[in-house]
């Protein structure tokens, strides 16, 4: 065991690398994230699901309405297929992904959490509020990239399978916006989890909390007295979030697809400040 | 250098630290020492910034953890508890850490190397052995080669080999006037590795100096003596004015069960003087061992008093000290 090396090989290495600036010290955290995130499997393997799953539900779903076009009661199908494609593109596929997506962002972490390594982290990087900003970042990203990915790969899929029966195009009113939106809907949603994650630090309960707020709370608002249960299900984080990616306004619809995707982006922004604040607060 | 200045952290009604002070020295290692939950581990989640103080501060040359630009490269830590992903390889783990600090990838490699990781450096940290990660929290703690080293029981679950190992290495670190905390449970690994003791007991201090005088407050030289009469012996030391406790099962000098003459720990008379004494009664002896004040002894006595769940006060002296030192 020679430490004489060690130490002596490291002053090279000290005085190459001098104090962080500003950007140069994100640049370090950013990069420090992106090898947390790449180097755990389940991650990757996740990551890669989510991209297959949805574009390969979308096109399986397409195929088989396609198929069975006009067939034995299909008539109230095909109609509701023609009369919104975009809706029906990204209704499963989506509606499926986006409980990967939910998975991943609370689990980005509160693994730091069940594993211990946030200590690791917060000794590197004490201070906390650019270590969370690094990771939303990179996590950011990353997710956009492969949302766009999933959402582009998942219109074309769908629309190139449905043209026999219903033509689509990205060139139809609002369908880019839609098809944008998918991917814009679904990193802004990761985001939302990872925050749920940093609240309660916890696997279990974050991702029920994540799926309650995406799958439950629309539900329990249904139950609600229709005059005023209306208006607090269009600002549910996943109703209004929604909105981005339906290129078909529903009557009484409440708010525009960007009004929505907005009031979603303001759910994200108040849970990742009461992120913050307690990751800031509360002992590691 | 570390200094903790009337430091306190309350968990609720539970006062873990309570207006605690001290400073541990460069070039020396100094240990940390004080019975279960007496606030080790929470003093040094303190100073290192992971818990908040309820009171005071704790400054590290000069400077508050969350100040130090590139941490790690002032400060190296070894923590009780995991904080290793266990989906993540070691190398991947000493990665991400190099690059907060602006480190040069190759320096995991190197680390992983010095510990002798090298072979399962690209293997899940999940999978190891409590011994090879003990050496990759080592690895972590030395990445940035830092001035200033904080290890919570870091012997915790070595083998002999590995006990050795972290030995040298602080004696190593200590001599390249680094500054070194280091937490135990093992007194008398204490005494042959530190320099310095501060002991802490209910999260107050106790005693801070250097080993040789904690040795020499603890309780004076005690005598080991095996004699088939006891009795007879006891009552001699007594009239002499030394103090006689039977030692191995404490009613008072029936035999010893493997057949042997019962022991007593006499304390307050020296050995020669035992002998002449036993000599003049005509008193046989079978052993009569002089025995040096030992840590735990030092220890026992020091802390007695604020054991955290009170067990040990609850027997006599002597059979804890014979327990420890065993
Ligand atoms: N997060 C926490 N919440 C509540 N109580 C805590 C917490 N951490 C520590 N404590 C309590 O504070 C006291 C000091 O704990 P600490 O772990 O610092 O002791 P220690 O000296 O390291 O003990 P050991 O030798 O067993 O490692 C204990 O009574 C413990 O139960
Ligand atoms: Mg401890």
């Amino acid at each position: 065991m020679s430490m004489t090396t060690a130490s002596g090989q490291l002053d090279s290495a000290a005085t190459q690398a001098s104090q962080p600036g500003g950007a140069a010290g994100f640049g370090r955290l950013m990069a420090a994230e992106w090898t947390k995130l790449r180097s755990v499997r389940s991650t990757v393997w996740t990551l890669l699901l989510f991209v297959i799953i949805t574009i390969g539900l979308t096109a399986l779903l397409s195929w088989l309405t396609v198929s069975n076009w006009t067939g034995p009661r299909a008539a109230p199908r095909d109609a509701r297929v023609a009369a919104d494609p975009i809706g029906f593109i990204f209704g499963a596929g989506i509606g499926l992904g986006q409980l990967t997506i939910c998975v991943l962002g609370v689990l980005l972490i509160t693994t730091e959490y069940s594993t211990g390594v946030i200590r690791a982290s917060l000794l590197a990087v004490p201070k906390r509020y650019p270590m969370l900003a690094a990771k939303l970042v990179v996590f950011g990203l990353l997710m956009l990239v492969l949302a766009e990915l999933v959402a582009f790969g998942s219109f074309f899929a769908g629309s190139a399978i449905l043209h026999s029966r219903v033509a689509v195009s990205l060139s139809g009113p609002g369908v880019l916006r839609a098809t944008l939106g998918a991917g814009f809907y679904l990193t802004v949603l990761g985001i939302l989890a990872v925050a749920v994650g940093a609240i309660v630090r916890h696997t279990a309960a974050g991702i029920s909390i994540v799926i309650g707020i995406v799958l439950v709370l629309p539900i329990l608002a249904g139950l609600l007295p229709s005059s005023w249960g209306a208006h607090i299900n269009a600002y549910l984080p996943q109703q209004a979030g929604s909105l981005i990616y339906a290129v078909h306004q529903s009557s009484g619809q409440l708010l525009t697809a960007w009004e929505g995707f907005g009031v979603f982006c303001i759910w994200t922004v108040l849970l990742l400040a009461v992120a913050a604040y307690l990751l800031n607060r509360r002992d590691a | 250098m570390i200094e903790v200045t009337d430091l306190s952290k309350r968990f609720g009604d539970k006062v873990a630290v309570d207006h605690l002070s001290f400073t541990v020295q460069p070039g020396r290692v100094t240990g940390f020492l004080g019975p279960n939950g007496a606030g080790k581990s929470t003093t040094m989640r303190l100073i290192l910034g992971l818990d908040h103080p309820s009171g005071g501060s704790a400054t590290i040359n000069g400077r508050k953890y969350a100040e130090l630009a590139s941490p790690l490269r002032t400060v190296g830590a070894l923590l009780e508890a995991k904080s290793v992903h266990s989906g993540r390889s070691a190398r991947n783990h000493l990665l991400f850490l190099a690059q907060t600090q602006g480190l040069p990838p190759s320096r995991a490699d190197e680390m992983l190397d010095m510990v002798g990781l090298r072979d399962v450096a690209r293997k899940r940290a999940g999978g190891f052995s409590l011994g090879m990660g003990q050496r990759l929290g080592v690895a972590a703690a030395l990445l940035g080669d830092p001035q200033v080293l904080l290890l919570d029981e870091p012997v915790n679950g070595l083998d002999p080999e590995g006990v050795l190992w972290i030995r040298n290495l602080m004696k190593y670190l200590a001599s390249q006037g680094k500054t070194v905390l280091v937490s135990s449970h093992l007194m008398n690994e204490m005494a042959v590795t530190a320099d310095h003791l501060v002991v802490i007991g209910r999260g107050k201090l106790i005693v801070s100096a250097a080993t040789e005088d904690v040795i020499a407050r603890g309780s004076g030289q005690t005598v080991r003596v095996r004699t088939p009469e006891p009795g007879r012996l006891t009552d001699l030391i007594v009239t002499e004015g030394g103090k006689a406790i039977p030692a191995e099962n404490g009613n008072g000098g029936a035999a010893a069960p493997d057949g042997q003459a019962p022991v007593l720990t006499v304390t307050g008379l020296a050995a020669p003087r035992i002998g002449e004494l036993a000599a003049s009664a005509s008193i046989v002896l079978h052993e009569l061992t002089p025995q040096l004040a030992t840590l735990e002894d030092a220890f026992l006595e020091l802390t007695s008093e604020s054991l955290e769940f009170g067990h040990a006060s609850a027997q006599p002296a002597g059979q804890s000290i014979e327990e420890n030192v065993r």
